[in-house]
């Protein structure tokens, strides 16, 4: 008896060694979590259609697509938030970013009561994550929602306790528009919040707005579509309220469209724009310009032709905004810079 | 009877009934987490969990096939390190050792224990990964190998300690060499604490997740060979949970629950395999 | 003779030790020496990889980093304090509370309770071991932090809020939350390797108490238990080093908020806990430094605890008690 246990112990332990290594080329990504659906989908359907390649990409954070790219450990990186001109300058190969698809961060809620769809100033939301306004019946916020019956309780702050590139773009947006949020807190995928509970990732801000009565967070847009909940309508800088979707994503973008700069770093939160949602974002692949090995760059360029034709018809169906026109084609002609 | 018999009679009592209460207490706690995650994880579980790759963001179905073999081959190779190192280490302390390298090595061993898992995760990336320029199994495999080595080592000496003199002094007596002594005699003896030990730090970095997220990091695929990342059920537990989709939920379960089976299935092979030696006294 | 012989090559010292290592013992003493040793070369590089990799922060910050508040990855102001704070005040808590549970169980189970039994409960909390944390932060959130939102820390507002630690709106989440998750993940530890030790008090020892007149628990808590202080106490340190570092479950529930409060209804951090959260995002060297920074800080604390820890076995130490 003990011998055949010895016998299948052996073979449980000696069977990974068994599997012999697959012929795929294997390709490795890692970075932001904001286009994780849609990343993912991708990698998939190009899988499908090339069997022999795998791209492997893991969410690990905008932060961490930088950082990994910088130092070599993985092809290609993703993020957010553009590379700063300090980052792009510690590359040892030149880094190309190359946007993919247009998200947005919308404001979502938990008040016992409430069950419309709320309206937020670009006050009202900068004043509440400064946390000098500390109760829903503020009249910065019962202002621009009359009609609504807002009770005198405490506001409880919910934002990413993870670096993320939500983060990043929520106070992006913060910082252009409250001077006190820019002088005090600045813009980062990991702020020195003021006030507030950290919840981690998507699922943990999700959760805790869940769970906390009168509670306030900000979370990714296909998120909250996904989990029906209830977010806001923010106001731009034109002074209509807008709720984020397909349509005012892709409005947000169409000014940058036709002023995209060469490296496509660009921020389009609160931009002009009568219909345009003002938290939105583009989000990009770290290409180096660079590569030793051929067959990964055969491999990444041609995803990148097939991403930014085929690829964008996957994307509305996730509650991702496509890319302009103008920008396809700037990046297209981009692609000869990838060595 | 004086009062103070009483007394001693009823704390007796009292004192008794406590630990029998922390007991429940402790079990109850057991079973609903055991039971919660057996309830939760079962629900999810099919065949494609253990045969099919995980399907991409927003499909249902598809299974952790690679992880598990993952978290097998990482499994492997932690133990490859940890065991020899802790348990001849172990016996150095117990049988060997001289005073002051005794002492170093004891403190060294304590605070390897004490390291939190992400800073052993950091250490082997700046070790491993950031100079061979790539995540890999090999880096995972290390990682948590050398977590494993603290309480192999502890538990090694502490059991060795406890076999009962005589038993050494009978070999002694006999002709036999101290290693052959220590080979023969004391290791069969203390065979079941130590086995039961390995055991416990195979189960504790079985479910590590945080040295691995920069070691193996993760895949969606096979991984071919050892220089790979590699996905494993701790980490592919991680992402799901936090994940929004609620079939990621019940995979993160399932996955829960083939992990802890797994360790229970090793356990129980592993006591049928190596069962003999002199059992411990018991009072 | 051979040894007389002088000039021929070896030399008769060297000659007497490859005599001796031709012996299995030495053989035995080197080799085990030799992985014995590796810990201490583990331990060094481990130490040397977070002194190399925190050098900018140290440099930046010197010794105000243990005393800072602010962690403001934006405006590269780092502080180690309310991440300290955390960790102690979470691992103190699940220490408080799991000892006296895990060492009453593990009395329990050894001396009182059936064999069978005792084995079979032993064998099920090792398993605990293997429950990855993510699934207790996970079992935490839907469980603990309810559970205390709406019925524990009310309770004890009503009835202790006169204190200054059960004050505060009550989120669910914060030091409470994290103490009682860690309390429940460290307990098998406790249990389980108390019960192994209090096993192996020999039989004399209890039969002797007995035999004297004293009643089962005074035999069990003034004699079998200090025999096997030892052993206990490293059950605790075990317990607590795990407490220490453990990250996933306590991200989970602890509010991720780093700031100093007194009451243990507020949100906390922890340093192992931040560690998580940030290390794969830190772009910018000098935040990655603070946080490898923060690593050794969290290795010091673990490096002082257990001083601590040796010394109070020291002192406490009694003759006729098994050693550590």
């Amino acid at each position: 008896m003990r011998k055949i246990l010895s016998v299948l112990l052996a073979g449980v332990l000696l069977f990974p060694l068994c599997l012999a290594g697959a012929d795929a080329l294997l390709v490795n990504g890692a970075g932001a979590t904001f286009p994780y659906p849609i990343y993912s989908k991708w990698f998939d359907e190009y899988h499908k259609k090339f069997p022999d390649i795998q791209i492997n990409y893991q969410s690990i954070g905008s932060g961490g697509g930088i950082r990994q790219v910088l130092a070599g450990t993985v092809d290609f990186g993703a993020t957010d938030g553009p590379m700063t001109d300090e980052q792009l300058s510690q590359a040892k190969t030149k880094i190309l970013h190359f946007p993919t698809v247009l998200g947005a961060a919308v404001p979502t809620y938990n008040i016992p009561g409430v069950t419309g769809e709320l309206n937020f100033t670009p006050e009202a939301l900068a004043g509440i994550f400064l946390g000098k306004i500390t109760k829903w019946s503020d009249p910065a916020i019962a202002g621009a929602n009359r009609g609504v019956n807002l009770p005198a309780a405490d506001i409880v702050v919910i934002h990413r306790s993870d670096g993320s590139g939500t983060t990043y773009i929520w106070t992006d947006y913060l910082c252009k528009v409250s001077e006190e949020w820019k002088t005090r807190v600045g813009k980062g995928a990991s702020p020195n919040w003021p006030v507030g509970l950290g919840g981690k990732g998507n699922e943990g801000v999700t959760g805790l707005v869940k769970q906390t009565p009168n509670s306030i967070g900000y979370v990714e847009l296909i998120y909250a579509v996904q989990n029906n909940l209830p977010y806001g309508r923010v106001r731009n800088s034109s002074g209509t309220f807008v709720k984020a979707d397909l349509a005012s994503v892709t409005a947000a973008a169409a000014g940058a469209a036709k002023t995209m700069p060469d490296d496509f770093r660009v921020s389009i939160t609160d931009p002009p724009g009568k219909s345009a949602y003002p938290i939105a974002s583009f989000t990009w692949l770290l290409i180096p310009s660079e590569f030793q090995d051929a067959k990964k760059r055969e491999v990444l360029v041609g995803f990148l032709r097939w991403m930014l034709t085929e690829g964008q018809k996957h994307a509305a169906p996730l509650a991702y905004a496509p890319l302009p026109k103008e920008v396809v084609d700037k990046e297209m002609k981009a692609l000869a810079q990838i060595r | 009877m004086s009062f103070r018999r009483r007394w001693r009679k009823s704390v007796n009592a009292v004192m008794l009934s406590v630990t029998g209460i922390s007991a429940l207490v402790a079990v109850s706690v057991l079973f609903f987490i055991l039971g919660y995650l057996v309830w939760h994880g079962a629900r999810a579980l099919n065949w494609d969990f253990f045969t099919k790759l995980p399907k991409p963001v927003g499909e249902t179905g598809g299974g952790m096939a690679n992880a598990i073999v993952g978290s097998a081959k990482l499994l492997l190779l932690a133990s490859l390190v940890g065991v020899p190192v802790g348990l001849l280490g172990g016996v150095y302390l117990a049988e060997f050792g001289g005073r002051t390298v005794s002492f170093a090595v004891r403190y060294a061993t304590d605070l390897l224990n004490g390291v939190p898992s992400i800073v052993i995760g950091i250490f082997a990336y700046t070790m491993i990964v950031l100079r061979t320029k790539h995540f890999s199994t090999i880096a995972g495999g290390l990682a948590l190998g050398v977590m494993m080595i603290p309480i192999a080592v502890r538990s090694t000496e502490e059991f060795l300690r406890g076999v009962p003199r005589e038993l050494r002094e009978g070999a002694m007596a006999l002709g036999a060499s101290k290693w052959k002594t220590i080979a023969t005699v004391v290791a069969p003896a203390a065979y079941r604490g130590i086995m039961t030990a390995v055991l416990l730090a195979l189960a504790r970095v079985a479910g590590e997740t945080a040295p691995l997220l920069f070691t193996a990091f993760s895949n969606r695929f096979w991984s071919p060979g050892w220089n790979q990342p590699t996905a494993s059920l701790p980490v592919m537990i991680f992402t799901y949970a936090i994940a929004p989709y609620e079939d990621w939920h019940q995979q993160a379960w399932a996955a829960g629950l083939v992990l802890l089976g797994l360790v229970l299935a090793t356990s129980l092979i592993a006591r049928a395999v190596l069962s003999r030696g002199v059992p411990m006294r018991r009072s | 003779m051979a040894m007389a012989r002088a000039g021929s090559g070896w030399g008769p010292r060297a000659r007497a030790l490859v005599r001796r290592l031709r012996s299995g013992d030495e053989i035995a003493h080197l080799v085990t020496f030799l992985f014995a040793g590796s810990i201490l070369l583990i331990v060094g590089l481990l130490l040397n990889e977070l002194w190399v990799n925190s050098a900018l922060a140290r440099h930046k910050f010197g010794w105000s980093f243990f005393f800072t508040r602010v962690w403001d990855p934006v405006f590269e102001q780092f502080g180690a304090l309310p991440f300290i704070f955390g960790t102690l005040v979470t691992s103190a808590l699940a220490l408080l509370i799991a000892v006296p549970v895990g060492l009453g169980a593990a009395i329990f189970l050894a001396e009182l309770a059936p064999p069978r039994i005792s084995d079979t409960l032993a064998f099920l909390l090792d398993l605990l071991a293997a429950v990855p944390s993510v699934i207790y932060g996970l079992i935490g959130i839907f469980t603990v932090v309810p559970l205390l939102r709406e019925y524990v820390e009310p309770f004890l507002k009503a009835t202790l809020g006169f204190l200054p630690l059960f004050q505060g709106p009550a989120y669910g989440v914060g030091f409470l939350a994290a103490g009682v998750l860690l309390a429940v993940m460290i307990v098998p530890f406790i249990i389980s390797v108390s019960r192994e030790v209090l096993l192996a008090v020999p039989r004399e020892q209890r039969e002797a108490a007995l035999a004297l007149g004293a009643t089962r628990w005074e035999a069990t808590w003034k004699v079998v238990v200090p025999f096997a202080r030892a052993g206990i106490f490293g059950s605790i340190f075990l317990a607590l080093a795990r407490a220490l570092g453990e990250t996933m479950a306590v991200t989970m529930v602890i509010g991720n908020a780093p700031q100093i409060a007194a009451s243990l209804f507020a949100p906390g951090y922890s340093i192992a806990a931040v560690i998580a959260n940030e290390f794969t995002e830190a772009t910018g060297d000098l935040y990655l430094h603070a946080l490898v920074e923060l690593g050794l800080v969290l290795f010091l604390l673990t490096f002082v605890l257990n001083g601590l820890a040796r010394l109070l076995i020291l002192l406490t130490a009694r003759r006729g008690g098994a050693h550590a």
